[in-house]
């Protein structure tokens, strides 16, 4: 069968709106488009059930209750929302916060501007598998220590950290724990009791929602998590986050958040099967390709490889029919390959070669047996064209080389 | 991000793709850049020591689709030529002609620097009993 070209394997970037969720948004384009603050009229009773009904959506795929769901923009804001609005609302009590080295930079710049603020803070280092070590976090905290903050599931490399063992540290000293649920919520179980979360960020365009449509879960007790405000207004969400809602898009939300729920036992196997299939094509067609991350605590619909000797954004140019992203400089404005690859201690120059795949709800088997296909071909190709290819192969030692470093 | 036409038909048609003899006295080896940077060029020519002509030149390049342009435009534009001749060549020569974009111009320095280093080491080669002199901007052949 044909694939229809181009395909996208970029799903950690965005994911398409799932048509059964478009259907559920559309009359609230149209016909139910009341300010759900609008407590006077019909128009404002229909979208406010519409919020309402969105709010139990997401809360229950998480493990949460309806009133503990804040609705922000996305899921930067609600990063920003929960680091920002805790460092401010218990200044009093420490000024230290713990994240890791490998966050997403809404979590980390947000971090830095606290540090300019007087905040300090505490960036754990990971494992070469991508995992933070938990002694080290023990270590890290101290008696001013009010917030941990990390990630459920790594946006490049989709390597899962031991959630639940940090929550039960973070419960057992006392400290708030802010997760950045972004890329695993929707995609794996997650339960903010079972995990001891006490913030979650989450995203509705990550799981098959529209973009512009965010939440941040804030735990109501046990511990009672609040929040300073950072925009301020008519006091709407609780006096969390004033400004009228995108009644629409939480609306998509909470449904892209239930066919989540209802699909993910039976969607995750075949996601799962379909990476193994694509990294199986690739391993065994290929010489020096190396995944990185940790195999066994992933997201099952990531992949990311290194591919020696081939460089990201040629490999992308070879691959145009086929949307999946690069850890190389090359791709981004700055020129500095991805500091997640380097923080796992991968060399410059393998970081320079690596392509992340995320895998969807929407791709096919032969979709995936097509992009195995371009990819072996264009890295055979570029090879021939690599001289650190025809050197690795008369077996000159490149790390001892003399290289001109500009 | 968009390539000229140029770039994408260097890209897939790569002129000049190879190696020569790096032992033979007549071939100048230029390799510049460094894997961890995310280009490495390499420029072979194969220069006539009597007219001092460039006769053939082939290139192997690590980089991105402007780096593999720069360097296969670069042995399309020496041969023929002769050694101060390609060292007249500008890395701005090379912008104009791929259209290159201002955050791609270092692969056009890069293809410059190949040159320079191809010819530099075929001069050490072949300057009879001239001290042994480190091509510049070549990486070391260890």
């Amino acid at each position: 069968m044909a694939v229809k070209l181009p395909i996208y394997m970029d799903n950690h970037a965005t994911t398409p709106v799932d048509p059964r969720v478009v259907e559920t948004m559309l009359p609230y384009f149209t016909d139910t488009f009341g300010n759900a603050a609008s407590r006077n009229h019909e128009f404002g009773w229909k979208a406010e059930e519409g919020v309402e009904r969105g709010r139990e959506q997401v809360a229950k795929l998480v493990g949460a209750t309806p009133k503990e769901i804040i609705w922000t923009s996305g899921a930067t804001e609600s990063d920003n929302l929960a680091i920002k609005g805790v460092a401010e609302m218990y200044r009093e009590k420490g000024n230290h916060i713990i994240t890791e080295v490998t966050e997403h930079k809404a979590v980390l710049d947000t971090c830095k501007r606290l540090e300019k603020d007087g905040f300090e803070v505490t960036y754990l280092p990971v494992q070469k598998d991508g995992r933070i070590d938990l002694d080290d976090l023990r270590k890290a905290i101290t008696a001013k220590t009010i917030l941990i903050t990390i990630m459920y599931a790594n946006n490049e490399i989709g390597v899962v950290q031991p959630i639940a063992e940090i929550g039960s540290i973070a419960k057992e000293k006392g400290v708030f724990f802010h997760v950045d649920g972004v890329q695993a919520v929707g995609k794996i179980p997650v339960d903010v009791n079972k995990d001891n979360i006490d913030l979650l960020s989450i995203s509705a365009h990550k799981l098959y929602g529209p973009k512009g449509a965010g939440a941040l879960y804030v735990r109501r007790r046990n511990p009672r998590v609040q929040l300073a405000a950072i925009i301020d207004g008519g006091g709407h969400e609780r006096g969390m986050r004033s400004g009228t809602l995108n009644v629409t898009g939480i609306v998509g939300f909470g449904k892209a958040c239930e066919i989540c729920q209802e699909e993910m036992p039976v969607e995750s196997a075949r996601l799962r099967g379909l990476r193994d299939r694509l990294k199986e094509a690739i391993f065994s067609q290929l010489d020096e390709v190396y995944v990185n991350g940790s195999m066994t605590y992933r997201l099952p619909h990531n992949l990311n490889i290194s591919f020696a000797y081939v460089e990201g954004e040629s490999m992308l140019m070879g691959i145009n029919d086929i949307a999946v992203s690069s850890g190389s400089a090359c791709t981004s404005a700055t020129l500095e390959p991805s500091y997640v690859l380097k923080a796992l201690g991968v060399g410059e120059d393998l970081a320079h070669t690596s392509i992340r795949f995320g895998i969807g709800r929407f791709n096919t088997q032969e979709e995936v047996d097509y992009v195995a296909a371009r990819v072996v071909e264009t890295v055979r190709r570029l090879r021939e064209l690599s001289p650190l290819y025809e050197m690795a192969k008369e077996g000159v030692d490149m790390s001892k080389m003399q290289w001109n470093v500009h | 991000m968009a390539y000229s036409d140029k770039v994408v038909d260097h890209y897939n048609h790569p002129r000049n793709v190879g190696s020569l003899d790096k032992n033979d006295p007549s071939v100048g080896t230029g390799l510049v850049g460094a894997p961890e940077c995310g280009d490495v060029m390499k420029l072979q020519m194969k220069i006539n020591p009597e007219t001092q002509v460039i006769e053939e030149a082939k290139f192997k390049t690590f980089g991105c689709g402007s780096a593999i342009a720069s360097s296969s435009l670069a042995t399309e534009w020496v041969k023929g030529k002769t050694v101060d001749e390609a060292l007249a060549i500008k890395n701005t020569d090379i912008v104009r002609e791929l259209a290159l974009p201002p955050v791609k111009i270092h692969c056009s320095v890069l293809a410059e620097d190949a040159i320079k280093a191809a010819i530099s080491d075929w001069k050490r080669k072949n300057a009879a009993d001239a001290p042994a002199e480190k091509p510049a901007s070549s990486a070391a052949q260890s």
